[in-house]
């Protein structure tokens, strides 16, 4: 075993162990899912055709905004990356792993969702099995590369929380997963495309599940991957190994750069 | 390789408009334990960081088994083992998985002897944020020196330790010194840099006042010896003119107690005086001035200047 899957192993075996953690990755997802099922679907049931995608997103959402950025600043301001620089751990690790256990603990609750919906709520299942994994990782890709950038940037918890919630509440309210981009005022629609749950509802619904999208799906695909790669790449560029040191390599508003696939897609899509 | 482990050439360190270390040049050879002293906000922690690459000197040249902290940072972090004031772990790593965790980065087998030896065998499977305060210092060390660097810094390794931690601490050390491991100590407690270091160096705001051995240090300070003599009959109460080189003498439960300013002729003239008066000796302490003493001696003039 390497240092690498050492590092992932001991990363992913203490998420578990960390209740919070579970809150975020399991509890809070599974609960909301279960809840929107029998209400939500009780009050607009065309909800229960987007049930699985929409549910998943929320996993993601919650995970990787709410989830993510506040472990990073906490290790930051403990210390903990300094034990990690003056040991040799690679900046790189240090980003990728929490992504990669978040991978892999969402794979688990998106795995409950889709196989337990059409179960016990009669949700239809993906066509797609195929589209459906590859939506779900390059999400999970532009939303984890999201949350480590907050978290790269932010410098205290609340600022996190503060980024977070922007980036969380409206993500749920037009994203697409509880109202439906075609309902959306044409202002609105403009402004929901600068969401990653916009694009990943919209490549959901057509890739996997064989609906008519909203816009070219390969095109959202694309849109989340850069955008993604790109959040990490300056997450590692802004990356600082503690609060004390302010030698950051450039000002965090660079950061805004991750927006600029989303705002080409609105210009081009 | 030089026999130079750490080289600090005019070292400056800035904050803004605030100079944390101003110039500071030193050396520690190899297999030496250098003790750096200093009252908080000195420098002490800028200089320790610079050296373990944590920060980047805005001034002068470090070098550390012949590698520059800053630009060789990849083959330091073999090279150097730290043990941060504060642990800096994951709250819910256990001591196991921290050993494991660092090893596989520094590419050595886990030393799970080490955590034994430093009585954390029975905590092995405990999560981080249960360990008391001496306990995480203890796996810190432990990890400190999991694969056997040839630089180790230490800083105020025994706080938080009880006596028993303390002594294996020190043992460990001497241990590590006598594999000519080259150790970097910086402590407030002045009995452990005195006991441990071969030479000391003490940082008053950010510049450095003395470097030398504890006994050269102590040497050079403006404190008066203490000697304390016991006598059957007390024939040397009220001898204070008799006595050369002695500024103040005192009584205390039978003792003559003396501050001398020349410890040779002080004793001499206090066993002839015995002598001439067919006194009997029965107790003899004399006590130099401490390194604490001339620590506070140097700290004091230099914050009062």
């Amino acid at each position: 075993m390497n240092a690498f899957s050492h590092h992932f192993s001991f990363e992913f075996r203490t998420g578990i162990r960390n209740k919070n953690f579970l809150m975020l990755f399991y509890l809070f997802p599974l609960g909301f899912y279960l809840m929107m099922a029998v209400i939500m679907v009780g009050i607009n049931p065309p909800f229960l055709e987007v049930l699985i995608p929409a549910m998943v997103l929320f996993a993601v959402l919650a995970a990787t905004m709410l989830g993510m950025p506040d472990p990073l600043v906490n290790a930051r301001e403990n210390g903990i990356f300094r034990s990690y620089k003056i040991n040799g751990v690679p900046t790189t690790s240090i980003l990728a792993i929490p992504a990669l256990t978040i991978t892999l603990h969402l794979t688990i609750v998106a795995a409950i969702i889709t196989i337990s919906a059409p179960l016990l709520f009669d949700a239809p299942a993906p066509e797609n099995w195929l589209n459906y994994v590859l939506v779900f990782l390059v999400t999970v890709v532009a939303c984890s590369g999201i949350g480590v950038l907050i978290g790269v940037i932010s410098a205290n918890t609340r600022a996190a929380i503060l980024w977070s919630q922007l980036m969380f509440i409206p993500s749920v309210l037009l994203g697409g997963m509880m109202i439906p981009y075609s309902l959306l005022p044409a202002a609105a629609q403009k402004v929901s495309q600068i969401m990653p749950t916009t694009h990943a509802m919209n490549a959901f619904n057509s890739l996997a599940f064989g609906r008519t999208a909203d816009f070219n799906p390969w095109a959202s695909l694309v849109i989340l991957l850069t955008s993604g790669i790109i959040a990490f790449a300056l997450a590692i560029y802004l990356f600082s190994w503690d609060s004390k040191n302010t030698a950051r390599r450039a000002h965090p508003a660079l950061a805004a750069l991750v927006l600029l696939p989303y705002i080409l897609g609105i210009l081009f899509l | 390789m030089s026999d130079k482990m750490i080289e600090v050439q005019d070292f400056q360190k800035v904050y803004g408009d605030f100079v944390a270390v101003d110039g500071i040049s030193f050396d520690v050879k190899r297999g030496e334990i250098f003790g750096l002293l200093g009252p908080n906000g000195a420098g002490k922690t800028s200089t320790l960081e610079s050296l373990e690459g944590l920060r980047a000197p805005d001034g002068g040249t470090l070098r550390v088994a012949g590698l520059d902290p800053h630009s060789e940072t990849r083959k330091l972090r073999n090279v150097i083992g730290v043990q941060l004031q504060s642990a800096g772990m994951p709250e819910s790593i256990t001591p196991d998985e921290a050993m494991r965790f660092f090893c596989a980065y520094h590419a050595v087998e886990p030393r799970y002897d080490l955590l034994e030896r430093l009585g954390l065998n029975q905590k092995r499977k405990t999560q981080f944020y249960e360990l008391s305060a001496g306990q995480q210092r203890r796996l810190a060390l432990a990890l400190a020196v999991a694969h056997n660097p040839q630089v180790l810094f230490l800083d105020e390794p025994t706080a938080g330790l009880d006596v028993a931690s303390r002594v294996e601490l020190h043992d460990m050390m001497r241990e590590l010194q006598t594999q000519a491991t080259t150790i970097m100590l910086a402590t407030h407690d002045m009995a452990e840099a005195e006991e441990m270091s071969d030479r000391v160096g003490i940082l008053l705001n950010g510049q450095l006042v003395t470097t030398g051995t504890p006994m050269e240090i102590t040497a050079t300070g403006a404190e008066f010896t203490k000697v304390s003599v016991c006598t059957s009959n007390n024939t040397l109460i009220d001898s204070t003119n008799q006595i050369p080189a002695v500024s103040q003498q005192t009584i205390k439960e039978n003792y003559a107690i003396y501050f001398s300013s020349d410890i040779g002729p002080t004793v001499s003239a206090i066993i002839a005086r015995i002598e001439a008066e067919n006194d009997t000796l029965i107790d003899l302490r004399v006590e130099r001035p401490s390194l604490e003493d001339r620590f506070l001696e140097i700290t004091t003039n230099g914050v009062n200047s």
